[in-house]
């Protein structure tokens, strides 16, 4: 007992020891002359998540415009109120926007905790669960893994996320919202969860299909083995004394002591909050954007801006290029194809993996950071940072480090392609979009892969599940 | 029509007289139409003779002559009646002016200085919701009128109202450029069309359009004005002005003498040398006919000098009379009258009126040098010129600079308010859409030191740009210190991706921005002749007077922006459909999996027997592994059955197809 202790506090050392490097590394980088153009990469600032634009729309403002005048800014209205007044703060001898880099580094750190903390709330639930299934074998591999560290840490340095916040991206922001979401739900704090979610729908509006997941998670508890298996932990419990449910924590026994009935309580709760949360949201924003025509313009200048794709400039998805490309006559037809794409998999999903709330949020993220009209590197670091929650649960992945190599050709290509096509004129618009086709194809072989290899780790469990009922029996 | 028109306009007031007077007593001096045709030449220092063609035409508002006109196009009256144009001007010009050499401090330049291709402004006479529509309408009828694509100018896109950086500025003014568009006879000829004489007489008969078109520059305008105030009786009715700017080269006779001299003797030139035709006599409708030759003020002085250093004529004071013989060049018909402005150093109008003329004598006015002089022309008080800074293709930024001209420093106080000399400049800056300014890096070098915007800027007025709905608009009135040396201001931009169909047919040629306005109220272009003087009627005589700002235009810059691929969008579109069906596909089909019956089944199948079925199977397996939701588990007869049923359940939809098929038609 001693000893595990010593280790784990070697171990909490290390974490924030890394996570403290790695705010450095980002502050040393924002030292560098002009944030080595990072801002200006169309890989991490879309039309939706440049600062730039967002200062713009705030110098408009202070004109007694309205932000959305022309078609520079199209964010939230808060975020502008709030980041705004940050981007003209200067200091002398220092980076231009250096308290927006200081507040996007925050963010990111806040973004590694959150992580943390429902990492290791998924983990001990899950050993729990699995251990009241008997599987003691399982829970001991699972623990040797701290999940949420990795995660966190995989958040903080992955490369991705290095740029979008150093390139002053405000997706670190809208990863935030999105994170605090999923903390709220799997922690039982129905108000935060539906505050993040109501936040993060209001900033960029696709993580709007995680209200299912949050929901789940709420109602069902955090990720566990398939429900099926559970009646038989009735029987098994029979059988085996209780020792097995002495580790785990009274509260995470009252977390899974929903798991196999939905509890409305804390989803009704939720409704009300995000019902909340969202009145006011509207009422404030209502109270920024009244001058200049309203809530209905805002949805427009902020909603229909990203559902109808109107900005082509190039990034890493692959409709800008589409849309540049396809005949007039078919852009409504397409619009809601791919739209339609994002929402078609929600039910099929949600069906299959009920039991596992959190892993369906990070495939939701997947689909939609993959399908999503200006997508940006940022989205990446969210998902990335999110599948090392699962870092146990998906070691069969097959292909990862093929996909790995292609994650890492692909981030090493495009700004080659960029470079040859727009700055030298030697490339072709062909050659770029063949990088973001090759990222898209990428990303989708890792959602496919990750969603299999949790159904083969399922499958896993319940042949070991049989396999120990057999034993009981015989 | 062999009465002159003269007389026919006798015999008509005379028929009108009663009700003419009786109905219009106050406004009986201009009850009639007017028109008059001029012309001026001016020597432009870098050895190119400067032809602006000045007609005039006027008419009193319409009701009372109902629908008809003598003189005045009737197309252009309509146009005035039909969209409630309370002014308007219209311009198609080729080349660019040169301010620095043909100058931009006299009415000429500040005024028929325009940038190329097409510019068109309105200011209408309706209420401010309606002037877009109205726009849009003239836009259209001018297209059909001038043989040009203005109707280009009815997208939103190309067209803005400016406010308060424009000098007609009012609430209704439209304002909308073509920098691309193309000029040429076409567009001569319908705008020859509206004087009353055509190009068979007159002066207009010298626009020979081989000479024309050869020009280093040439703007052709439109400029109609409708004035209907009650306190202005005199001058109510539509006026049009067309002019016609014309720049020359004239052939160089002599060419041997002087030629490695740095002072070379300027070429000497005659109308018939440059146009190539002579004057045959005036429009006979016209009510004056004149040529202004123009000498500038500098080259007069130098004149002079030349004079006192030659010693011929000692310390006489130069009157009138003198001037006309004048030792520096030699013209070949005596002027009927000299103008010389009042202030110092200032220019002098020789007028010549055109009368009828023989064909053995001709009006062939022709300039000959005697001595080489240089001379310089009026420069504005800053010279501007805009440039694009920045490589590659995704942003840029975009740099309007104002250099003092005068190497001395301080301007001629034009407009001092309490010892404070400041020096206004209006710039007014349309950008099309796809140039995305982000106008808060908006930065001002003063003296090449930045400086705070806010410390210079006045007045500021801004509309961004609209993606695919309008263009930007930027308008300035900035207030610098007298003592300007140079100012700077810059802002930078994004380019934009367009959508393939948005693109011209060349598209790597690249897009134009318009020309940026710069203007300085406080200064006014006007020459200013002593009163007793005015003996001349001619409207271009008042026009030279006229009180105008200066004005000055930009280059035109062309941006390059990246184009995609314009040869395979149907590639993009499998390719990229192709992909999210591969998504959709796998995604699903890792869902539905279950690996357990899947290996059940597997092994079923082996254990059967007999080739038939295990072709039967074969080829129904392909079927269920996309039909097959149904959790039966596979067995030998199932599977045996399944293969009728399969075929069965084709049949039907093929049924039902063809029945709808049948029906549908």
């Amino acid at each position: 007992m001693e000893m595990t202790k010593s280790l784990g506090k070697t171990k909490l050392r290390w974490f924030w020891i890394w996570v403290i490097a790695s705010l450095v590394f980002r502050l040393i980088l924002i030292y560098l002359p002009k944030n080595l153009n990072l801002s200006s990469r169309p890989e991490v600032s879309t039309p939706l998540t440049s600062l730039r634009r967002l200062a713009e729309g705030y110098w408009l403002k202070q004109l007694s415009m309205s932000p959305y005048a022309g078609s520079m800014y199209h964010g939230s209205p808060l975020l502008l109120t709030l980041l705004g007044p940050l981007t003209v703060t200067r200091f002398e001898g220092q980076p231009d926007h250096l308290l927006c880099s200081v507040v996007l580094v925050i963010a990111d750190m806040i973004n590694a905790i959150l992580i943390r903390a429902a990492g290791q709330r998924l983990q001990m639930a899950y050993s729990c669960s699995l251990k009241s299934m008997g599987l003691h074998q399982v829970s001991k591999n699972s623990e040797i893994l701290p999940s949420g560290d990795i995660a966190a840490l995989v958040y903080l340095w992955n490369p991705f996320t290095i740029v979008a916040c150093v390139g002053l991206s405000t997706s670190a922001i809208e990863n935030l919202m999105v994170i605090l979401s999923l903390y709220g739900a799997c922690t039982g704090l129905a108000p935060l969860a539906a505050f993040g979610w109501v936040m993060a729908t209001h900033m960029s509006l696709y993580p709007a299909i995680l209200i299912i997941p949050v929901i789940l998670l709420l109602g069902c508890g955090p990720d566990a083995p398939p429900g099926k298996l559970f009646p038989q932990r009735k029987y098994d419990k029979v059988g085996n004394s209780s020792s097995s449910d002495s580790s785990c924590p009274e509260e995470v026994k009252n977390l899974l002591g929903v798991q196999s009935v939905f509890s409305w309580k804390p989803v009704l709760v939720f409704l009300f909050w995000i019902l909340l949360w969202s009145s006011y949201v509207l009422v404030l924003s209502g109270i920024c954007v009244r001058q200049y025509g309203g809530l209905l313009e805002l949805f427009k200048r902020t909603y229909g801006f990203i559902l109808t794709v109107q900005d082509l400039s190039p990034n890493i998805g692959v409709l800008w290029y589409f849309f540049a490309e396809v005949f007039d006559f078919f852009r409504s037809f397409f619009l809601i194809v791919f739209h339609g794409n994002i929402l078609l998999m929600i039910v099929p999903l949600a069906l299959r993996l009920n039991h596992r709330p959190c892993f369906l949020a990070f495939v939701y993220i997947v689909i939609a950071s993959m399908m999503k009209s200006y997508p940006s590197v940022g989205d990446s670091a969210l998902y990335l940072g999110l599948l090392g929650l699962f870092a146990y649960e998906i070691t069969d992945m097959h292909f990862s480090f093929f996909l790995f190599c292609g994650y890492v050709g692909v981030s090493l290509l495009s700004p080659v392609m960029h470079n040859l096509w727009i700055w030298r004129g030697t490339g072709n618009a062909n050659f770029y979009f063949a990088t973001a086709i090759a990222y898209a194809c990428f990303q989708i072989v890792l959602v496919i892969e990750s969603v299999s290899a949790m159904l083969n780790h399922d499958r896993m469990l319940a042949k070991e599940s049989s396999a120990k009922l057999q034993d009981v029996k015989s | 029509m062999d009465v002159p028109p003269k007389s026919s306009f006798i015999l008509f007031l005379l028929f009108w007289f009663p009700i003419i007077s009786s109905l219009i007593a106050v406004r009986s001096d201009f009850g009639e139409e007017e028109f008059s045709e001029d012309l001026l030449l001016k020597p432009l220092p870098d050895r190119k003779v400067l032809a602006h063609f000045h007609f005039q035409s006027r008419a009193p508002l319409s009701d009372s002559f109902g629908r008809h006109h003598h003189l005045f196009p009737k197309a252009i009256s309509q146009l005035v009646q039909k969209f409630n144009v309370k002014a308007m001007e219209l311009s198609f010009t080729q080349g660019r002016w040169n301010y620095e050499r043909w100058g931009g401090f006299d009415p000429i330049s500040s005024s028929n200085a325009k940038p190329p291709g097409v510019e068109l402004w309105a200011v209408f006479n309706v209420p401010p919701s309606q002037v877009d529509t109205y726009w849009k309408n003239l836009t259209h009828s001018l297209s059909g009128l001038f043989c040009a694509s203005i109707n280009f100018l009815e997208s939103s896109t190309f067209y803005s109202a400016p406010e308060i950086a424009f000098p007609p500025a009012s609430g209704n003014l439209r304002y909308g450029t073509l920098p691309r568009e193309a000029v040429c006879t076409e567009n001569l000829t319908p705008w020859l069309k509206l004087l009353p004489c055509r190009d068979k007489a007159g002066l207009s008969s010298l626009m020979n359009r081989p000479s024309i078109y050869r020009s280093f520059y040439h703007s052709q305008r439109l400029r109609l004005t409708l004035s209907n105030s009650a306190a202005d009786e005199l001058n109510s009715g539509i006026v049009l002005e067309q002019t016609l700017t014309v720049l020359l080269q004239p052939q160089i006779v002599g060419a041997g003498m002087n030629y490695g001299s740095e002072k070379k003797l300027q070429p000497s030139w005659s109308l018939s040398s440059i146009f190539g035709r002579k004057v045959n006599g005036r429009c006979v409708l016209a009510t004056s006919s004149s040529v202004f030759l123009q000498i500038d003020g500098d080259l007069f002085t130098q004149l002079e000098n030349l004079q006192k250093n030659t010693a011929i004529y000692a310390a006489d004071d130069i009157g009138a009379e003198e001037l006309t013989s004048n030792h520096g060049f030699e013209l070949s018909i005596k002027p009927d009258r000299v103008h010389k402005e009042v202030e110092k150093g200032s220019s002098i109008l020789y007028e010549y009126e055109i009368k009828e003329y023989t064909d053995t004598e001709q009006f062939d006015l022709s300039l000959t040098w005697k001595h080489p002089v240089v001379w310089s022309s009026p420069l504005p008080p800053l010279h501007a010129s805009r440039f694009l800074m920045g490589s590659g293709n995704e942003r840029g930024a975009m740099a309007i600079s104002l250099k003092q001209t005068e190497p001395t420093g301080g301007f001629v106080c034009a407009n001092c308010v309490e010892e404070r000399c400041e020096l206004q400049v209006n710039v007014l800056q349309i950008v099309p859409w796809y140039i995305k300014v982000y106008y808060h890096t908006l930065q001002l070098f003063v003296n090449e030191q930045r400086q705070a915007v806010t410390d210079f800027v006045e007045k500021m007025r801004v509309s961004p740009s609209e993606d695919k709905v309008s263009p930007g608009l930027m308008e300035l009135v900035l207030k610098f210190p007298c003592d300007l040396k140079s100012a700077v201001l810059s802002v930078e931009f994004d380019k934009g991706f367009l959508h393939i169909d948005e693109y011209p047919p060349d598209a790597n040629q690249g897009f134009d921005i318009p020309s940026a306005i710069i203007s300085f109220p406080n200064f006014h272009a006007g020459l200013q002749f002593p009163d007793n003087s005015s003996l001349s009627k001619s409207p271009m005589f008042s026009k030279l007077q006229e009180k105008s700002h200066v004005l000055s235009y930009t280059e035109v810059l062309l941006v390059p922006l990246t184009t995609p691929d314009f040869s395979m969008p149907y590639n993009v579109i499998t390719i990229t459909c192709t992909v999210f069906a591969l998504y959709f596909g796998s995604l699903l089909n890792v869902l539905r999996r279950r690996v357990e019956e899947e290996k059940k089944r597997l092994i079923d199948e082996a254990n059967k027997k007999g080739l038939l079925r295990r072709v039967l199977t074969k080829l129904t397996a392909k079927f269920r592994r996309r039909s097959s939701e149904d959790p039966q588990p596979p067995s030998a007869s199932s599977s045996s059955i399944m293969s009728p049923r399969l075929i069965l359940k084709v049949l039907i939809v093929a049924g039902i197809a063809v029945v709808w098929q049948y029906y549908s038609r």
